[in-house]
């Protein structure tokens, strides 16, 4: 029996075997690559690129537009997914399609259909003058605001749905319980509701957060070149400026945070784990 | 139940409700767009018409990106379903230390930088001396989409009661066999959610096969991209209605056959 149960972990080889070579080896290599000069190794493209002030705009650029996407995505997500909670029926239904459907379309249909609302003479525009909020059209594509609202508007399915899930699993008698030991609202959301939702939250933003730190397809249709961001800047160097160890430094920074974000939520969410 | 109860019932369904509205407006402001009449994008469309979809037959080289990039979500979701089938009953039912770790590695491709994934792949089959695009892009598809498998299986598998196999190998099924008959078939729901979104996610990919695309290998989206770039035309709003459609087809027949909500819970 041992045998077959030590046999059994040889099918895992041919995926892991796929992965460490299609994936695990060129991402090694590329942060090979960036510590590699003629003369030997050197973290000189490092300092290079952090002695540079535009790079680190655009790096500061990147973090404060994924953080506010996150944000903002959160704000959304974190009463809808209660609502869902509580939907029955057809109301429930409707909550799934809109998740589910803007989440099986593509990120350059959204990001296109975005651009046309943002427009000068996009809808957007015409709502607010139609309203009466403003005369002249204001200018929205282009401008960070808009490229947080569209990306939390593509990211938003991914931070619903976690929190969905471990409301949907909680103990509603738990509230209730507290209540009738005579817990005000406030209380019972911020001691009892609140923290058994966080894996939820925690999941729903690492998962944005790491998106929204990586994305190129939003960035370039909303914002376009004037504002990049560090995977336009990585584009950029290897499609047109054909500097590679350049191009391979911003990627290796890009990884090393989106890894940090992995070990770091994974290690948050273990331990929420054990303090339930 | 208290007033303060009363009022975050209210205000997370009022949040709620803009949340859908918010979700589903891309979608709508897409297909208003389509069916204009102007060469611009002017809402709401002065008069309705056709022409921008009869006008995609003229598009260059649109049914070539069509029919490849069909060919390699299908392909790699193929493989990714097989690869991912067979490690995750490794990670199951094995008893091997590391087992966690391989979980989080064959998931992680999801939180990685496609941009930063796509330009190693480059990197490393210019090294290795494979220049053709088609196989390059395919081995980068499997990348995308063997997570969005990986990520399913493993949950549904780990609820799985494993005794059936044992079962239909004392009734002298072969264990290959007694997966294909007896596993695949229990866990068709994951198997159908997760083949759907990985299918997807190659589909929609553009970060990674930038990189991996020459000039006669262009998929969906580095086309539609390059069309963005050199003739913005209400065709464009076309496109992505007849991928919207697409996606309206793929969803209810994963609502009929397995649920919207068990879909949601890959």
């Amino acid at each position: 029996m041992s045998s077959r149960v030590d046999r059994i972990g040889l099918l895992a080889v041919p995926g892991l075997a796929f992965l460490a070579l299609v994936y695990a080896l060129p991402l090694l290599m590329l942060l090979a690559k960036s510590i590699q000069t003629p003369d030997g190794l050197s973290f000189a493209e490092y300092s290079a690129f952090f002695a540079d002030d535009y790079n680190m705009r655009v790096l500061m650029r990147t973090l404060r537009v994924a953080g506010l996407t996150t944000l903002l995505a959160l704000l959304i997500a974190y009463p809808t997914a209660f609502a869902m909670n509580r939907a029955k029926g057809p109301w429930l239904t409707v909550f799934l399609v809109a998740m589910v459907l803007p989440m099986s379309l593509g990120v350059v249909v959204k990001a296109f259909a975005w651009s046309i609302l943002f427009r000068a003479n996009g809808f957007l525009n015409t709502m607010l003058q139609w309203i009466g909020l403003t005369e002249k059209p204001v200018r929205m594509l282009f401008t960070e605001t808009a490229l947080v609202v569209g990306a939390a508007n593509v990211f938003l399915p991914f931070m619903v749905l976690p929190i969905y899930a471990v409301i949907r699993q909680m103990d509603s008698r738990l509230p209730e319980a507290a209540a009738s030991l005579g817990a005000g609202p406030f209380f019972r959301f911020f001691n009892v509701t609140l923290p058994l939702s966080l894996p939820g939250v925690v999941a729903g933003s690492a998962f944005t957060f790491s998106m929204a730190i990586s994305m190129y397809v939003i960035p370039s249709l909303i914002v376009g070149e004037r504002q990049q961001t560090m995977s336009m800047l990585i584009a950029r160097s290897f499609l047109y400026l054909r500097n590679e160890p350049l191009g391979a430094t911003i990627s290796a920074v890009l990884l090393a945070i989106a890894v940090f974000v992995v070990i770091f939520s994974s290690w948050l969410a273990r331990r929420l784990g054990a303090r339930q | 139940m208290t007033q303060t109860d009363q009022i975050f019932r209210v205000l997370s369904w009022i949040i709620g409700l803009f949340c859908i509205a918010f979700l589903m407006l891309p979608i709508f402001i897409t297909l208003a767009a389509s069916f204009t009449s102007s060469s611009v994008y002017t809402l709401p469309p002065p008069e309705w018409s056709l022409r921008w979809y009869a006008s995609l037959g003229r598009r260059n080289g649109l049914w070539d990106a069509v029919v490849l990039s069909l060919n390699l979500a299908f392909i790699s979701t193929v493989i990714s379903l097989v690869l991912g089938t067979l490690a995750s009953i490794a990670v199951t039912r094995g008893n091997f230390r590391g087992r966690e770790a391989i979980a989080t590695f064959t998931v992680s491709p999801l939180m990685m930088p496609g941009l930063v994934v796509g330009v190693a792949l480059l990197q490393f089959f210019r090294e290795i001396g494979l220049r053709d695009a088609y196989w390059s892009l395919l081995l980068g598809h499997i990348v995308i989409t063997l997570p969005f498998v990986m990520r399913t299986l493993l949950a549904s598998m780990s609820a799985f009661d494993f005794s059936l196999i044992d079962a239909a190998r004392t009734l002298g099924l072969s264990y290959p066999k007694a997966i294909f008959k007896v596993l695949v078939p229990n866990l068709a729901p994951a198997y159908l959610t997760s083949g759907l979104f990985a299918f997807l996610a190659s589909m929609d990919n553009y970060p990674i096969s930038i990189f991996l695309t020459d000039a006669r290998n262009k998929t969906l989206p580095i086309k539609m991209l390059q069309y963005l770039e050199e003739q913005p035309d209400p065709s464009l709003a076309a496109m992505s209605s007849g991928l919207i459609l697409l996606a309206v087809i793929v969803l209810a027949f994963g609502a009929r056959t397995v649920g919207l909500n068990r879909m949601i819970q890959g």
